[in-house]
């Protein structure tokens, strides 16, 4: 195991993946300031600064993909990839199939996203579902360093578009990572903790929460599951049916809002699939329909944390043994 | 290299194709008009625009289209009868019938990546010519626009990307006077899209786009650019839309006296008369290709739909 931040792990995954592969490049606002050692390594026209132009970072890096070149393209920051949406959704997503196959698009789009920074809703919008919405599209969105890695450098082997979200404030914090070749596949979830009683299902920082709050139910009793989804799309069904069918109980959490958002689609999921084994209806922790605020208590109270999935769980598990 | 004129029997050659292009966009708008056919985008009155650069380009140069795309297509060497079937959204389409007539590549002939949405071409040729920088291709990449995909910011960003990062784009502006519903003079200040690109730091040149021989001059000379310097090229070829935006249209918003100033240069009846072809041979040149389209037309509706097993596939790599 080596120790490293969720930016290392990212750069050393394009670093492999660069090594590996002559056709991967990288290119955004501020990669080659910010990736030194990659241009060191790898040179100036693999890896580049763009003007501050996200339509034209991702139209480069579709255009690209389309003839042959694996880009990764940091964008930054989510809400800015609001002026790539064309460029992502029509072409990366769309193209192959309006063009009967001709072309595949082998990119990762990069952005931060996320509370803790206090930046506010324009540098903080988790939009991964909208992303989930459309179709010919992948989305991850990990929670550890070692699935960051691991994670990334799948995302730059898939011969599709993939929309890699990063938390901010997970940015810098150190993680264990495997040494060498280090492959998570897309698709698949984990179970962080095994459980019996109820099973939390989240993705991101939100994952923590889970953890937290599986602690904390431990010490009440409880025997909570924790399903780290990672990939959003293609979402792990089965993983998310094998754990309901154990628990009969489900609490999805998640940061971005309520309506719409990936929760939902879990929800749905199960109740379509897996309704029989519910003891409970599925419930869901996440922030309320406002655009993040940046005021840092504000922040806290947006952002689902422990005590909310505790509170939701308990509740969860007294109204089923009321009702059993 | 210096580029005067145009040996008579290529101007014959451009002018047998620019007759093909008007015969199938005149065949899909009667088509349209008796229930056959779905609308289409054309570009009838542009031909000499799309035939005197696409003619100009060399086997493995890449091109981009738009909507109106049958021009670059025909030109290029597309089967008629493959467009036409993609355009009724039959099987044997260019695109399996996934695209219709708005969104037709064709990647065997190097037309790539084929987007309606109006600029995307623009943000699109900046990757594509990316690429072959990177692969290190000889090629070059011919963007095909208009005048109102010049007033989104993907026409800006694609010219300073390309210019910063010297790719190997000719961008064609097919300045035809309108943008959908939308007379170009309501919308920019300026006459000529080339003087924008040059403030960006291209080479530009405006071109007569009915005068095939001049677009095809200018084109070589842009390439030409290209080739020597590593830098993208800019041509604006000045051209009139004679038909409405998407069929039908019965073109009702436009000024009668200034589609008639347009019509009396459309640009086969220009290099027919050059030619000084007489009226029995011009008649000859149509007919041929109307034949030519009726047999695609026939081919096309006999082709199968896809099977509803299509539906889900080619989604995902």
């Amino acid at each position: 195991m080596q120790s490293m931040t969720i930016s290392e792990a990212i750069g050393q995954a394009v670093a492999e993946e660069m090594r590996r592969d002559p056709s991967v490049m990288m290119f955004g606002e501020g990669v080659a300031t910010k990736r030194a050692d990659l241009v060191d390594e790898f040179g100036p026209r693999r890896v580049r600064n763009t003007p501050l132009a996200e339509a034209i970072i991702a139209g480069a890096a579709v255009g690209a993909a389309g003839m042959g070149m694996r880009p990764v393209i940091d964008l930054l920051f989510a809400p800015f990839m609001t002026l790539a949406m064309d460029e992502i959704v029509n072409s990366a997503g769309k193209l192959r199939y309006m063009s009967g196959g001709q072309f595949s698009f082998p990119l990762v789009a990069i952005a931060m996203t996320g509370t803790g920074w206090t930046v506010g809703a324009h540098h903080n919008h988790n939009l991964e579902a909208w992303f989930v919405h459309s179709p010919g599209l992948k989305v991850v969105m990990p929670s550890t360093a070692a699935d960051f890695k691991g994670l990334l450098k799948s995302a730059i082997r898939d011969d599709n578009p993939v929309l890699f979200f990063v938390e901010m404030s997970l940015t810098y914090e150190p993680g264990d990572v495997p040494e060498g070749e280090h492959l998570v596949p897309l698709g698949k979830a984990c179970v962080r903790r095994e459980g019996n009683d109820l099973t939390l299902i989240s993705y991101g920082k939100t994952v923590r929460a889970c953890d937290a709050a599986a602690a904390t139910l431990a010490e009440k009793g409880v025997s909570a599951e924790v399903l780290d989804l990672r990939s959003l799309k293609p979402l792990d069904e089965q993983a998310i049916l094998a754990s309901v069918r154990k628990t009969g109980r489900v609490v999805v959490v998640h940061e971005a809002n309520r309506m719409c958002g990936v929760g939902a689609e879990v929800a749905a999921i199960v109740a379509e699939q897996a309704f029989e084994a519910l003891r409970a209806p599925v419930l869901r922790v996440t922030s309320p329909d406002v655009p993040a605020p940046s005021s840092y208590p504000l922040e806290m109270a947006f952002t689902p944390r422990a005590e909310g999935v505790v509170a939701a769980a308990t509740g969860l598990m007294e109204s089923s043994a009321t009702a059993a | 290299m210096k580029h005067t004129t145009i040996e008579r029997g290529a101007l014959v050659s451009m002018l047998n194709t620019m007759q093909l292009i008007r015969a199938y966009e005149e065949h899909a708008v009667a088509m349209q008009a008796k229930g056959q056919a779905a609308g289409t985008c054309t570009s009838v009155g542009q031909e000499a625009s799309a035939v005197g650069v696409v003619s100009a380009l060399s086997t493995d140069d890449l091109i981009l289209t738009n909507h109106r795309s049958a021009g670059h297509l025909l030109a290029r060497g597309a089967d008629p009868a493959r467009i036409y079937a993609e355009v009724l959204g039959k099987a044997t389409g260019y695109c399996k019938g996934r695209s219709g007539s708005l969104h037709v590549s064709v990647k065997d002939l190097g037309v790539v990546l084929t987007s309606t949405i109006v600029g995307a071409e623009l943000s699109l040729a900046a990757g594509v010519g990316l690429a072959s920088s990177m692969q290190e291709r000889e090629n070059l990449v011919a963007c095909f626009f208009g005048d109102g995909a010049a007033c989104e910011g993907s026409f800006h960003e694609s010219l300073n990307l390309a210019v910063m990062w010297d790719l190997p784009i000719l961008y064609v502006c097919e300045n035809n006077q309108w943008q959908a519903y939308v007379r170009r003079r309501e919308t920019m200040p300026v006459d000529h899209i080339s003087t924008w690109a040059a403030s960006h730091g291209l080479e530009t040149a405006t071109v007569d786009g009915n005068d095939v021989e001049a677009v095809h001059l200018a084109a070589l000379k842009g390439i030409a650019h290209i080739k020597a310097t590593g830098h993208p090229y800019f041509l604006e070829t000045y051209t009139y839309r004679l038909r409405g935006h998407y069929e039908p249209d019965d073109q009702a918003y436009v000024d009668k006296a200034e589609l008639a100033v347009w019509r009396a240069r459309d640009p086969i009846t220009l290099l027919s008369d050059k030619l000084g072809l007489s009226a029995e041979e011009r008649d000859a040149l149509r007919e041929r290709a109307g034949a030519r389209i009726e047999d695609a037309w026939a081919q096309a509706a006999a082709a199968p739909y896809p099977a509803f097993s299509e539906l889900t596939t080619d989604v995902y790599a």
